[in-house]
């Protein structure tokens, strides 16, 4: 009896042999894969971690050579952020952002609804025109902006903020509620108009229930933005009017050791976004490729 | 799941045919001009906020760019042609701030798009705490810029207290002044830190999207990774790696907060990109005629490189469909 051992004709013991070793050898790349994963995560993520870390310290340890990893977690750069007048650049910012963000979606939606469901001639020409409007350089715009600031009495108001940034993220808006709304189906859009509702009826009664979610997700993507915006802060405004990202960068002084104050800052300035961010993950992607992708 | 940007497309072109279709059967002008007017009114309010805060200004930086106007001297205001333009092109921190500019962008761009590709493909697998790596991966992007600016400048690579010169002081490496000696680099790292979970999402978005009876498709064929992914993956994700290029070169081209918190432009004007040395020239030179005429032709710049990178991914979609 010759036996060649083709695979076909291995015993069974042999096969599952060899199919276990190949699982096996599956699992391990893949775990190897997953441990490397983490690794690259956490060097990635380093950065923040070491921000909160130095957060957290006194000022002694904050910058030191070599570095301290271990210390006793104090709440003094905190306590003394607040105390250095915080309250008021983050009510700036407050106000800044979540005006900008209410006119942005009371003016976004209805242009959106203009050129997605009852589409005006040249609809391809609107919308390049906005999203041409963010390709133009800021700068190129902010010394007219800063001379007719100063004619009208404005620089340092917050409201001059208010409505640049309600500028800034008005194309993003149009761009993200049409990409919601062309997902409404046709159908139902025809029932409203045989029942003979107007534009303000359908929006409210039917489209708005339907991209609710659309609508958070372009709202946080304008809160981002509006919240982090610095160049028109920096340049429009000075006592009065500044926001968080000014805020923080009067934080780094000249004299005396400043890093751990800062990072506390820092952690306070960034912690709403962050943790919006964090909530609404899903929805980023598709705010920042202004709808483009799902 | 369908892709929007082909929607887009088919929208375009549908749009496009419905227009035409639209002029034939209504030849009764009046009523065609009532209902386009009422499917005007919605748009008009966000298109006129619009062009009177974006356009009205940049018309105002033309005319500034005409006059020879610099506020520490008020008499000298007047219209002198576009002498302000010759200037510029004879400004040679002009010129390496537009070739920063450039470095500083594709630079980011590119970085920022290899890493995003790894991290996708790494994150676009089951695996345990997926979503945690996913949170932790994103962070960096919400971080305020200039908080991470800052730490970046500070925390990360100031020369004697620095995480980066700590930890390659443990390969033995000796310390780098970061930000005096490497600029740019130093920019770039910030930026590309910020911007790569920008990519990462788009490209996992790319991924995501696959259909999974083609990847099974070409297992079954006998494609390993390599192959599935060349041959499957990648002209999947053409249009997304495009996207991310277009949008992260918009947002990324107009840099300042880095560039002013880590460098000031510096060391002299070695890191300088456009933005930045418009901002100085305007607020710390006061020479608002020179910066507006910077900023026109910053304009025509973008304008031209923007037409044609849309151009490109609109002729690729068409290729497509």
């Amino acid at each position: 009896m010759t036996t060649t051992l083709t695979p076909s004709t291995l015993p069974p013991a042999v096969k599952s042999a060899e199919r276990k070793s190949r699982e096996a050898r599956r699992r391990f790349s893949g775990s190897a894969l997953t441990t490397l994963t983490w690794l690259l995560a956490f060097v990635f993520f380093a950065p923040v971690i070491w921000l909160v870390m130095t957060a957290f310290k006194p000022e002694s340890a904050a910058a030191s050579n070599p570095p301290v990893f271990f210390f006793v977690p104090t709440f003094e750069q905190f306590e003394a952020v607040l105390a250095n007048g915080a309250g008021t650049y983050f009510l700036n910012s407050l106000i800044a952002t979540g005006v900008s963000t209410i006119l942005v979606i009371v003016l976004a939606v209805p242009a959106a609804y203009a050129v997605s469901i009852r589409p005006v001639k040249k609809t391809s020409d609107v919308l390049f025109f906005f999203i041409s409007t963010k390709m133009l350089p800021v700068v190129a715009v902010i010394m007219p902006i800063y001379v007719i600031a100063g004619q009208l009495k404005v620089l340092d108001n917050i409201w001059t903020l208010v409505v640049l940034y309600t500028a800034m993220n008005l194309p993003i808006a149009v761009w993200m509620m049409r990409s919601f709304f062309q997902e409404v189906p046709a159908e139902v859009l025809e029932a409203a108009s045989m029942d003979g509702a107007g534009l303000i009826k359908t929006l409210r009664t039917i489209l708005m229930p339907m991209v609710t979610p659309g609508l958070a997700a372009t709202a946080l993507i304008c809160v981002i933005f509006a919240w982090n915006e610095f160049f028109f802060a920096l340049n429009l405004t000075a006592a009065n009017a500044s926001t968080v990202p000014v805020f923080l960068v009067s934080q780094m002084t000249s004299e005396g050791l400043f890093l751990a104050k800062l990072s506390a800052a820092s952690v306070l300035a960034s912690l709403p976004v962050v943790i919006a961010g964090w909530i609404a993950q899903k929805q980023l992607v598709r705010g920042l490729s202004m709808g483009a992708v799902k | 799941m369908a892709n929007t940007l082909v929607d887009q497309h088919n929208l375009k072109q549908h749009a496009r045919q419905s227009a035409k279709n639209a002029k034939a059967p209504q030849q009764g002008p009046g009523i065609s001009k009532a209902e386009g007017w009422r499917r005007r009114g919605p748009l008009l309010p966000a298109l006129i906020f619009t062009i009177v805060i974006t356009q009205l200004p940049f018309l105002v930086t033309i005319w500034y760019s005409l006059r020879n106007w610099n506020l520490l001297r008020p008499d000298g205001n007047q219209f002198i042609g576009l002498t302000n333009y010759v200037d510029i092109f004879m400004d040679s921190t002009f010129r390496s701030s537009a070739l920063n500019s450039i470095l500083i962008t594709l630079g980011c761009v590119f970085f920022a798009m290899v890493l995003g590709i790894i991290f996708a493909l790494l994150l676009d697998r089951k695996f345990r705490g997926q979503g945690v790596v996913r949170t932790m991966l994103i962070t960096p992007f919400l971080i305020m810029p200039v908080a991470g600016a800052t730490l970046w400048s500070i925390s990360m690579l100031n020369p004697s207290f620095g995480l980066v010169n700590w930890v390659i002081s443990l390969v033995g490496i000796p310390p780098v002044d970061w930000t005096a000696s490497h600029p740019i680099v130093s920019i770039l790292m910030a930026l590309v830190w910020q911007w790569t979970p920008f990519t990462m999402l788009l490209v996992l978005a790319g991924l995501q999207s696959q259909p999974k009876d083609v990847l099974e498709a070409a297992q079954i064929d006998g494609a390993g990774w390599t192959k599935t992914f060349i041959w499957v993956t990648l002209p999947q994700l053409r249009r997304y790696i495009e996207l991310g290029v277009l949008l992260g070169t918009i947002y990324v081209v107009n840099t300042f907060d880095q560039i002013y918190l880590m460098t000031a432009g510096g060391p002299g004007t070695a890191s300088a990109n456009l933005p930045f040395y418009i901002y100085q020239r305007a607020f710390l030179g006061f020479d608002i005629g020179q910066a507006a005429a910077m900023g026109v032709v910053v304009v025509i710049a973008t304008i031209i490189i923007a037409t044609f990178a849309l151009r490109l991914i609109f002729r690729s979609f068409d290729a497509k469909d």
